[in-house]
């Protein structure tokens, strides 16, 4: 089983995550810019992290024989921090990197007027550079948040077929599915979705344009996620195809519509020889 | 529903891949008019250099090859590596040798790519210029350092001239040896090959 994780924050994980994602078949992810659950107090600490995003975390993934890109934004929460809003200014130097597949995460979490004028600077920054975009849809009134995210985007000049809505559940993915964007559903172990309630969303809406990921992060969430998913999938009569579709060759599909995404496996020139992550060759050569 | 494509384990080489951006004759058309809008200083060269690696793959050359053609100004160099990813960096430290900036502009981006843990901005930094300009003692640092993280001492340019009759070096090889066999750990055959070098 292959799989293409489309939503993980990496940067919170460990080497070990990075381990067992590849022994479960995970072979390639996008992470999201987000917020670290810290406040950031400056563009120049979103600049470090983009730059992170870009450099140490897909090295550090290399190392495990995973490929890692990314997507850059200034996420909905921090967007009301007038602190961090001036990072939008200087995201254009951001997106013209080639590891970037999207704009995002993108969205609103409280529905404020600031995080309206974030999300709509956005959208329009993704339509000027052919990418893209990963929207995050709100925790909290989901439904109202999804009509107002969707108004958003018909709104903009970026098509509904170049938008992901994530973190859809059973509320919102009728409505989803009939605006015509692709559908991302986060597994995790107590909220947002679960393995057997992701399975009979498939049964009923169907395979085509859905996405599955753990967006695991800091807080307490299963990076095998899935695979769980794949597993449940093939437990409830799902056949091996299906599996490859919604976890691989869908988020393929969707992060190829940047035309930057890149799947042949991670370099290992002499360059790469090394292995700064094991502070030294292990003790047995 | 399809007969399925996949086998346990296995990876993504298998599968379906969507074609990369370009052909490589493609690439080589693009590249060509990158050079010369890099060659003329042209606004926007430094987009080309951005891109490089989705028009022409992931070798670290068509950028190297743009910065030598763009031949930039110390203050823009330093300005393309701290805002560059990891393949924009690497390009800077490689294309050092040709563009030759000033030690006091271009050492400082070597000695952040030491810094680093990513491998491969360590072994681009070791080229040519370094092997100028680099003092010993940051110097030695380097070779330890290499030595540490597993990038073959190969990579290192002038090797051989400047290990040469160096004593400390050859000490501090000897010390990080001792360390090695201490904990029970073999002592890479790089090590031996460059305390050979030093005549020690």
């Amino acid at each position: 089983m292959r799989i293409f994780d489309p939503h993980i924050h990496m940067t919170s994980r460990t080497t070990d995550d990075y381990e067992a994602m590849h022994a479960a078949g995970v072979r390639a992810v996008v992470e999201p810019a987000f917020w670290l659950g810290q406040p950031r107090t400056s563009p120049a600490s979103f600049h470090d992290y983009f730059d992170a995003l870009l450099g140490w975390e897909p090295f550090r993934a290399a190392q495990h024989g995973i490929t890692h890109h990314c997507t850059i934004a200034l996420n909905p929460k921090e967007a009301n921090d007038p602190r961090c809003a001036p990072v939008l200014e200087d995201l254009p130097r951001f997106l013209v990197k080639d590891q970037v597949v999207a704009v995002g995460e993108i969205g609103y979490d409280a529905m404020t007027a600031a995080e309206d004028a974030a999300l709509e600077h956005q959208l329009q920054l993704a339509a000027d550079h052919g990418l893209p975009a990963l929207v995050h849809t709100p925790h909290r009134d989901k439904l109202t948040g999804l009509r107002r995210t969707l108004d958003a985007v018909r709104a903009s000049a970026l098509g509904t077929d170049r938008v992901l809505v994530d973190h859809l559940n059973e509320t919102t993915v009728a409505e989803a599915k009939d605006s015509g964007c692709w559908l991302g559903f986060s597994v995790y172990p107590d909220t947002k979705m679960d393995e057997e309630r992701m399975v009979a969303v498939l049964r009923e809406f169907g395979t085509e344009r859905v996405l599955v990921n753990s967006a695991a992060d800091w807080g307490r969430s299963d990076p095998l996620k899935t695979r769980r998913v794949g597993d449940a999938m093939l437990a409830a009569g799902f056949d091996a195809d299906d599996v490859d579709l919604v976890l691989w060759r869908n988020p393929v599909a969707f992060y190829s519509l940047s035309g930057r995404l890149r799947l042949e496996p991670p370099a290992a020139g002499p360059t790469h020889a090394g292995n700064s992550i094991l502070r030294g060759a292990p003790a047995e050569v | 529903m399809t007969t399925a494509p996949t086998t346990p384990g296995a990876g993504p080489d298998d599968g379906p891949r969507p074609p990369l951006a370009a052909s490589d004759a493609e690439a080589q058309r693009w590249l060509d008019a990158a050079l010369a809008e890099a060659a003329g200083r042209a606004p926007g060269w430094q987009l080309r250099f951005a891109e490089a690696g989705r028009r022409c793959g992931p070798s670290d050359t068509p950028r190297v090859r743009l910065l030598c053609a763009a031949r930039p100004e110390a203050a823009e160099t330093a300005r393309l590596y701290h805002q560059g990813t990891a393949a924009e960096r690497r390009a800077v430290l490689l294309a050092l040798d040709t563009l030759d900036p000033d030690p006091a502009d271009g050492l400082p981006l070597v000695e952040d790519a030491l810094r680093a843990n990513d491998t491969t901005l360590v072994a681009a930094a070791l080229g040519p210029y370094a092997a100028r300009h680099l003092a010993p003692h940051a110097w030695r640092h380097a070779v330890l350092k290499c030595l540490f993280t597993g990038v073959p001492v190969t990579t290192i340019a002038r090797l051989a001239d400047r290990a040469d009759g160096d004593g400390e070096l050859a000490r501090m090889l000897r010390d990080y040896a001792a360390e090695r066999t201490a904990a029970g750990r073999p002592v890479p055959d790089d090590l031996h090959h460059v305390l050979a070098l030093t005549g020690h």
